[in-house]
C-alpha cells in the first residue's frame, strides 16, 4: 500500500441511507441502506470499475462521492482533503475537479439549449470572467477532443444521435479538465456499435488527460475493457475488489462467480453450464442477516447468517468479503 | 421434417410523418419452424421491433402506417388481410408476444391472477374458477414460488424478473404456436436475465413452440438462437444458422458488430481497444443510395456498393448475405 | 387543423390591435365629442359607420379607444401575473419542502376566492385607475401560472440535465433560470395567452359594474353598462361592445389553444 501513488479519491466506511414513507402515521420509518460501509480508493490515473446489478447501490456511490447527496456516515477524501460535509459553497471550487457523465444521453442535455451553451455552462460557473470569444474557443476545443466538429455548437441535442449526445456530455464534463470523472453507466443506453466507440473514447481521453475514472456499469465485459481494477457490489456492500484480469480469471466471491457465469458471451459454442442464481435479490429494506448474498449463494452455510463478513485481502491487492476463502470458484477464462 | 409455423414474405412497413414517408421495414422475409428460435438482431433504426409489431398487426392503421407483404401462420391463414375481429382471435392465442418493459406491459391496477386468466377466458371461454386454477398452474410453470398466493398480487409488488415471468405466463396461457419476444431481458439484471433465458428455452423444449427473439445483445443471441437474422436500416443484411453467423459472417456489418462487442474471453484482450464501427446508424428517412451500410464500411468501393442496392445472395442454402462484395472479401 | 385555429386567433387579434392602435387617428370623429343632434344613429345608416350612442358619440371610435384600454390592461396584467406566477412557481417547485408547501398553500388560499369578488373587494379600496386595475387583475391571475410552473419545475429538477448543472456547481439561481424555466416555457406561454383573454373579461366585468374604468373614458365594459337602459331602443349600444369583447376573448383563446398544441409535442423530442 505504501508504494502506490497517492489516491485521488479515498472513501472510508461510506454509508448512505434513504428513509421511506412511514407505513403507519407516527410509526417507525423504513430505511433503505443503499450504501452500507463501503471503503475503497481510486489511484491517480487509474480506472476503477464499479459493477453491480440494480439495487446494488453503485449509482448511489457515484453520486455520493461527488457530493450530490450527503452521506449518512463515513468519509470521502478528494486529493487528501475531507469533503464529506463541506457546504455547497465550499464544494464549488472542488467541483471543477470532479465531474459526472450520465447514463441517458437523451435526458442529460437540456433540450432547450444549443450544444455550445450546454458545453460552456461549466465555464460560466467556474470561470465567469472569461470573454465570450475565449469561451467559444474552449468549447470548440472540447468538442474536438471528443471527436465532434466545432460547428455542432450551434445545433440542438435533438438533432444528434445517442452516441453523439453522449460525446457532448463528455465534452461538458471535461471542458474544465477535471482530474476525476465518475461515469455512471455511460454506454448502457447506446447501440452496440456505438458503445465500443464511446468506450474507446474514454480510454483515449484517460491516457491523453491523465484522468482518473470511476466507471460504474452493470455489464462486466464493458467494465473489463476499460478498468484497471474492478469492485463488485451487492445490496449496498462491496463484495470483491481486485485487478481486472485477476477478478475475471480467479474470482473469490460466489456473487462474482455468478455474475461472470450469467453474462452471455457472443459465441454459441461457449454455452457453458450456467450458474443460475435462485430467486430474486432480497429486499434492501430488510436485508438478510450476516452475509447479504447467502440466500442465493450455492455455497452458503449456516454460519454465514451470523455476521457480516469483512472485506479481507485474500491475495495481494485482491479483496473478498466471503466467509469461505477456501472456495475454488470458476472464472471467465 | 420441420413444420413451418410462420412464413413472412416481402414484409414492408412505411410510416407517414410530418417529415414525409419513412420506410421502417423493407422487404423482410423469413420462416419459423416448430421448436426453432430465430433471433432478429439489429440496432436502433434497424426495424426489428416494427417487424414484430407488423406480424402481430399491432401497428397503427393506414394512412399513418402502411404494411405490405404476406404473413402466413401455420401455412393456412394470411394474417395481414384478415379482418380485425378474426385477428383478435389469433392474437394472444396462436401468436403471443412478450415485451421489454414488464412494468408498462402489465396493467398496474389489476391483480396478476386476473391478467393471466384474461386470455383463458377470452380465447377459450374458460369460466372464472377454472381459469384461476389454470393461472396458478401457469405461474408454477414459469417458476414463481407460492403461485396460489401470488394470484392476488399487483404488478408493483413483484420484482422485474417476476413481472417478466408473469408476462411469459400470460403469453403462454393459450399454448401459442409462435412466441414473439421483443427484447424480453434487456431491462433485467444479468443474473435474472440468465434465469429468464433458461425458462424460455425450457418452455420451448416442452411445448415445441416457435420463437422469434428480438434483441440487440449478441451474447443473448448466442444463448438462444438456432438461426439469426441481422437487420440494418430496415432490411435483412444477413441470415444464417447461429454458429455460421458467429464464426463465419460474410456481411461487413455483422463482422463489425461481432468485433465491437466487448468480451470477457480471452482475458488478454481485456484492456485492448475495441474495434468499433465508425459513424452512425443512418436516418431511416434519409437512407443513402445503394448499400445502406456503405458510408461506414471499411470495404466499401463506390462501384458496386454505392451504385445499387445489393440483393440478398445465397452464400450457402441456409446463409444469405446482402453485400455486393461478399465474394471478394475473405471468409 | 389546429394550426388554422391558432392562425385564425392571431388574425383576429392583429385586426383588433390595428384597429385599436390606428383607428382613432384615421377616424374623423373623437370618442369624447358629444353631438346630441345625431344621437342614437343606427349603424350602417349614415356617416357614423357603427352608429352613435346616447350622447351622439361615434361608436366605432369609442370601440377602438376602448379596445386600446382593454388590450393594454389585458396584456399588462398578463405580463405581471406571468412574472409573479413564474417566480413563485419556480421557487416552490425547485426548493420543495417547507418553502414549496407554504408557497403553494398561499396559492391555494388565493384560489379559494372567486376572482370577481376578490376583484371587487380590492377595487372597493383602491382608486380606479389604469394602473390599479391592471395590478388588481394581475393579482387574481398569477396563481394558475404558479401552479403550472411549480408542477413543471418539480418534474424537471430531477431530470439528468438539471442534476448535471448541480454537479457542475451551478448556483440555484442559475439552475432555475438557465436550465429549468426555458423548459417550462410552453405551458407558461399557453397560460399567459389564455390569461389575456381572462384579463380582458375581468376588466369588462369590473368596468360594467362601475368599479373599473370610469366614464367618459370608454371601456368595453362601461359601454355595456351605459347600454343597459337602451337595450330595446338602441340595441347596438350593447351588441357592439359585447361583440368586441367576444371577438377579443375568442381570438386569444384560439391562439392559446393552438399554441398549446404547437408547443407541447416539441418538448419531448428524442
Amino acid at each position: 500500500m505504501a508504494t502506490t501513488p497517492s489516491p485521488i479519491l479515498s472513501v472510508h466506511a461510506l454509508r448512505k441511507e434513504f428513509a421511506l414513507r412511514r407505513r403507519l402515521p407516527l410509526g417507525p420509518r423504513d430505511t433503505v441502506k443503499a450504501v452500507d460501509d463501503i471503503s475503497f480508493f481510486v489511484v491517480e490515473g487509474e480506472v476503477l470499475g464499479l459493477v453491480g446489478e440494480s439495487g446494488s447501490g453503485k449509482t448511489t456511490v457515484g453520486r455520493t462521492v461527488l457530493r450530490l447527496m450527503e452521506p449518512t456516515g463515513g468519509t470521502i477524501r478528494f486529493r487528501g482533503r475531507d469533503i464529506t460535509h463541506l457546504s455547497r459553497h465550499a464544494l464549488r471550487p472542488v467541483r471543477s475537479d470532479m465531474q459526472l457523465v450520465f447514463q441517458d444521453p437523451f435526458a442529460s442535455l437540456n433540450p432547450r439549449m444549443t450544444i455550445g451553451r450546454i458545453v460552456e455552462t461549466p465555464l460560466l460557473v467556474h470561470r465567469p470572467k472569461l470573454a465570450a470569444a475565449e469561451r467559444r474557443e474552449l468549447v470548440a476545443d472540447a468538442l474536438r477532443l471528443v471527436g465532434l466538429a466545432p460547428e455542432f455548437a450551434a445545433r440542438y441535442p435533438h438533432e444528434f444521435s445517442g452516441g453523439q449526445r453522449q460525446r457532448v456530455g463528455i465534452a461538458r464534463a471535461l471542458i474544465l479538465r477535471p482530474g476525476f470523472l465518475v461515469a455512471d453507466e455511460p454506454v448502457s443506453a447506446l447501440d452496440v456499435s456505438i458503445q465500443a466507440q464511446v468506450v474507446n473514447l474514454l480510454r483515449e481521453l484517460r491516457a491523453e488527460l491523465g484522468l482518473s475514472i470511476l466507471f460504474i456499469a452493470h455489464d462486466l465485459a464493458v467494465v473489463g475493457h476499460i478498468s484497471d481494477r474492478v469492485a463488485v457490489m451487492y445490496l449496498g456492500k462491496l463484495v470483491e475488489l481486485a485487478p481486472t484480469r485477476t477478478l475475471f480469471r480467479t474470482p473469490r466471491h460466489p456473487y462474482t462467480e455468478a455474475l461472470l457465469s450469467a453474462a452471455p458471451e457472443p459465441d454459441p459454442d461457449r454455452r457453458r453450464a450456467r450458474i443460475v442464481l435462485a430467486g430474486d435479490p432480497p429486499s434492501a429494506v430488510n436485508p438478510p442477516s450476516g452475509c447479504r448474498f447467502r440466500t442465493r449463494c450455492r455455497y452458503a452455510e449456516p454460519a454465514c447468517a451470523e455476521a457480516i463478513p469483512p472485506l479481507n485481502e485474500v491475495a495481494p491487492g485482491h479483496f473478498s468479503a466471503c466467509r469461505r476463502p477456501e472456495l475454488v470458484l470458476q472464472g471467465a477464462g | 421434417m420441420t413444420d413451418t409455423m410462420l412464413e413472412v414474405t416481402g414484409l414492408s412497413v412505411r410510416f407517414r410523418t410530418d417529415a414525409g414517408t419513412v420506410p421502417a421495414v423493407n422487404e423482410v422475409s423469413f420462416t419459423l419452424a416448430r421448436g426453432e428460435t430465430l433471433a432478429l438482431v439489429g440496432e436502433s433504426g434497424s426495424g426489428k421491433s416494427v417487424t414484430s409489431l407488423a406480424v402481430m398487426r399491432l401497428l397503427p392503421p393506414p394512412p399513418g402506417c402502411d404494411v405490405r407483404g404476406q404473413v402466413r401462420l401455420a401455412g393456412t391463414q394470411e394474417l395481414l388481410a384478415l379482418p380485425e375481429p378474426v385477428m383478435r382471435e389469433i392474437r394472444g392465442s396462436r401468436i403471443a408476444m412478450v415485451f421489454q418493459e414488464p412494468m408498462t406491459s402489465l396493467n398496474p391496477v389489476l391483480p396478476i391472477g386476473e391478467q393471466i386468466a384474461e386470455p383463458l377466458r377470452y380465447h377459450r371461454g374458460i369460466p372464472r374458477a377454472a381459469a384461476s386454477k389454470e393461472a396458478t398452474r401457469l405461474l408454477e410453470r414459469v417458476g414463481i414460488p407460492e403461485p396460489g398466493k401470488r394470484l392476488a398480487s399487483y404488478p408493483h409488488q413483484l420484482s422485474g424478473g417476476m413481472r417478466q415471468r408473469v408476462m411469459i405466463a400470460i403469453a403462454l396461457a393459450c399454448d401459442p404456436d409462435v412466441l414473439i419476444a421483443d427484447e424480453p431481458t434487456t431491462a433485467l439484471d444479468v443474473t435474472v436475465q440468465a434465469q429468464i433465458l433458461e425458462l424460455l428455452k425450457d418452455l420451448q423444449a416442452r411445448t415445441g413452440m416457435a420463437m422469434l427473439f428480438i434483441t440487440h445483445n449478441l451474447g443473448v443471441v448466442a444463448e438462444v438462437a438456432d438461426r439469426v437474422m441481422v437487420m440494418y436500416a430496415g432490411r435483412v443484411v444477413e441470415q444464417a444458422p447461429a454458429r455460421t453467423l458467429f464464426h463465419a459472417p460474410r456481411m461487413p456489418y455483422t463482422r463489425g458488430l461481432l468485433q465491437s462487442v466487448p468480451r470477457m474471453v480471452p482475458l488478454e484482450a481485456l484492456g485492448a481497444p475495441l474495434a468499433a464501427i465508425p459513424g452512425n446508424v443512418p436516418d431511416p428517412a434519409n437512407l443513402p443510395y445503394g448499400c445502406a451500410f456503405a458510408p461506414r464500411c471499411a470495404h466499401m468501393r463506390p462501384d458496386p456498393c454505392e451504385a445499387a442496392l445489393p440483393a440478398l445472395d445465397p452464400v450457402a442454402p441456409d446463409h444469405l448475405v446482402r453485400c455486393a462484395r461478399w465474394q471478394d472479401l475473405a471468409a | 387543423m389546429r394550426h388554422r385555429l391558432a392562425l385564425g386567433g392571431l388574425a383576429i387579434i392583429l385586426l383588433l390591435v390595428l384597429l385599436a392602435a390606428f383607428g382613432p387617428y384615421v377616424s374623423p370623429y373623437n370618442e369624447l365629442t358629444i353631438d346630441i343632434r345625431h344621437r342614437f344613429a343606427a349603424p350602417f345608416a349614415g356617416t357614423h359607420i357603427l352608429g352613435t350612442d346616447q350622447l351622439g358619440r361615434d361608436m366605432l371610435t369609442r370601440l377602438e379607444m376602448a379596445g386600446r384600454i382593454s388590450l393594454t390592461v389585458g396584456c399588462a396584467a398578463m405580463v405581471l401575473s406571468t412574472i409573479a406566477g413564474t417566480v413563485v412557481g419556480v421557487l416552490a417547485g425547485y426548493y420543495g419542502g417547507v418553502i414549496g408547501a407554504v408557497l403553494m398553500r398561499l396559492v391555494d388560499a388565493m384560489l379559494c376566492f372567486p376572482s370577481i369578488f376578490l376583484l371587487l373587494a380590492l377595487a372597493a379600496f383602491v382608486e380606479p385607475s389604469l394602473l390599479s386595475i391592471t395590478v388588481i387583475i394581475a393579482a387574481t391571475g398569477w396563481m394558475e401560472v404558479a401552479r403550472l410552473v411549480e408542477a413543471q419545475v418539480r418534474a424537471l429538477r430531477d431530470r439528468d440535465f438539471a442534476v448535471a448543472a448541480l454537479a457542475l456547481g451551478a448556483s440555484d439561481r442559475m439552475i432555475m433560470f438557465r436550465e429549468l424555466i426555458p423548459n417550462a416555457v410552453a405551458p407558461i406561454v399557453v397560460a399567459a395567452t389564455l390569461n389575456v383573454a381572462r384579463a380582458i373579461l375581468l376588466e369588462s366585468y369590473i368596468s360594467f359594474l362601475g368599479y373599473g374604468i370610469q366614464p367618459p373614458v370608454p371601456s368595453w365594459g362601461n359601454m355595456l353598462n351605459n347600454a343597459q337602459e337602451y337595450l330595446v331602443s338602441a340595441p347596438w349600444l350593447a351588441i357592439l361592445p359585447g361583440a368586441a369583447i367576444t371577438l377579443a376573448v375568442t381570438g386569444f383563446n384560439f391562439l392559446g389553444d393552438g399554441l398549446r398544441d404547437a408547443l407541447d409535442p416539441r418538448l419531448d423530442i428524442r
